[in-house]
């Protein structure tokens, strides 16, 4: 049985974990075991600011992808079958679109000649185009748009598993709908709700393609610290030590959330 | 719950919104790649070719389709058989060790994938791999086999251990039952895990932006050097035939999945 796994393993080990390990090794050895790379990473101006953003822009990407997928999932859960599956293909169907195409759609929709603002001055809305994008705003309505899938697909995994008696009980019981949906409805889809917002959290922390493009170079996520100091400055020790920060970051909060949610199924779905 | 309270129109608005917010993006690019006009300008002024026409005449273009191709066919003959194996080897062993090698298996989808990328550059770098196709593929295959461990599994699970073993007690070899008799039963997750590992190599791009170069360079290197410099309406082309063809892939690896369920 080990033979079998052999092969696969052997390409794990060869392309993730020994390149993972690697960039832990150089981060702290450099002619000599060295912290400078750590220390350079949380004391410099740069790499403080761009964690720090990371994390806010993580944040507000998850908490607007709750906002919009939480109604999606409900309405999909509530509706027959056939409905269902027509919402749910609509969710999926941009989550097979390559990233690259949809951060090029939403340049065409965005830029100061796309069609938003064009839409806008037909209607004599603005007179001066908007700055949507090639900036924190661009960045986040793309990446929102990339992440819904992952945050709809488990809340809705969850919802299903509520059963419905409970809440005609509460009906029964006299309650209001809202007062049901928040007393009985709510907390049972709480699973549904933490593995979705880590799954988008997460993903968002290590997004490179949609900042790099959209946030037009003043959006700097970490992930573009670390490409950046390897393709531009050459600092590979200080892009080894932002990596296995970031890595670090990501890993712990899996572990956290694994305690509570089970993510190895939420994780099965890209 | 009356059918339209003000609470239940609010829901069916919103989610609208979103799915027209999710779809729309998606949607946009077709009509602007058909598009005559040299800018960005929408709608449209008038409907044209120039845009296919000017992807597949230039050689640049279809070089990196060419490598693409090549590499995403090649990662689906490499990735699935490992694939395959691995997910039968962890289904049926009941080795305490499997467990770890099982969520080692599902890395790619764990590590962010610039970390990947930029740890597979370093290692390249020393050994030589660099800018070439056995490097890319490589790299493809391991971010791929997620993909397939995780549709094999799924297929194993709905398959009975004990038809192979009736199998071997009538003589078979293991080897010989489990083409017999497993991976007949198996082949519609073994095909689906095989087209999402296919899909996976050709939309790849971080590790692609590191470790590929030269004449190496697939499609979505291309693209995204050129959407950062200009935006060229060739990769609103581009987009739409990647899109057709993802949305083609994803259509058979799923109603083929579900014809083995029915």
């Amino acid at each position: 049985m080990l033979a079998l796994v052999s092969p696969a393993l052997l390409v794990i080990l060869a392309l993730i974990v020994l390149p993972v390990g690697w960039l832990a090794w150089q981060s702290i050895y450099h002619d000599g075991f060295t912290l400078e790379n750590y220390r350079r990473v949380f004391t410099e101006d740069i790499y403080w600011r761009s964690f720090a953003l990371t994390f806010e822009i993580s944040l507000a990407v998850t908490a607007i992808a709750l906002l919009l997928g939480y109604p999606v999932a409900y309405l999909a859960n509530s509706l027959p079958k056939g409905w269902s599956i027509l919402i749910l293909s609509l969710v999926v169907l941009p989550f097979w679109t390559s990233v690259l195409v949809r951060a090029y759609a939403w340049l065409a929709l965005l830029q100061r000649t796309g069609v938003i603002n064009q839409f806008l001055r037909y209607l004599d809305v603005i007179s001066e185009p908007l700055a949507l994008v090639h900036n924190t705003f661009g960045t986040v309505v793309a990446t929102v748009h990339i992440l819904l899938p992952f945050m709809v697909l488990p809340l809705y995994a969850a919802m299903q598993k509520i059963p419905g008696d409970l809440m005609q009980a509460g009906a029964s019981l006299g309650a209001s709908p809202s007062l049901t949906f928040c007393r009985v409805f709510l907390p049972l889809s709480l699973p549904g709700v933490l593995a979705g917002s880590t799954m988008v959290f997460v993903l968002c922390l290590g997004f490179y393609i949609t900042p790099e493009l959209l946030g037009g170079g003043r959006t700097v996520m970490v992930s573009m610290l670390v490409s950046r100091n390897v393709e531009l400055y050459n600092q590979f020790g200080a892009a080894s030590a932002v990596a296995v920060v970031l890595l670090l970051s990501v890993l712990a909060i899996f572990f956290v959330v694994s305690r509570f949610v089970a993510l190895d199924r939420v994780l099965g779905q890209k | 719950m009356t059918r339209f309270s003000p609470a239940r129109i609010f829901l069916y608005a919103i989610s609208a919104l979103v799915l027209v917010y999710l779809i729309l993006p998606v949607l946009i690019i077709v009509p602007i790649s058909f598009s005559s006009a040299r800018f960005l300008t929408f709608p449209p002024p008038s409907f044209s070719l120039r845009w296919y026409q000017q992807y597949f005449t230039n050689p640049v273009w279809m070089q990196a389709t060419q490598v693409t191709l090549t590499v995403a066919a090649l990662t689906v003959l490499i990735a699935t058989p490992c694939g395959v194996a691995a997910a039968y080897a962890i289904s049926q062993s009941k080795l305490r060790i499997m467990r770890l090698i099982h969520m080692a298996l599902l890395l790619p989808l764990v590590v962010p994938v610039i970390i990947t990328a930029v740890g597979i550059f370093f290692v390249y770098a020393k050994v030589g791999l660099v800018a070439t196709m056995p490097g890319l593929v490589l790299a493809n295959v391991m971010l791929g086999l997620p993909y397939v461990v995780i549709s094999v599994l799924a297929g194993l699970q709905s398959f009975d251990p004990a038809q192979e073993m009736v199998a071997r007690s009538l003589g078979m070899n293991r080897l010989r039952s489990f083409f017999a008799v497993t991976l007949p039963q198996i082949k519609a997750s073994v095909v689906a895990g095989g087209i999402f590992a296919f899909i996976s190599a050709m939309d790849e791009t971080i590790v692609a932006l590191f470790i590929s170069g030269g004449r190496y360079q697939p499609l979505t290197k291309r693209m995204f050097t050129a959407l950062r410099d200009e935006i060229d309406p060739t990769i609103a082309s581009i987009s739409t035939l990647m899109t057709a063809a993802s949305f083609l892939l994803v259509l058979l690896a799923t109603t083929r999945q579900k014809r083995k369920a029915g």
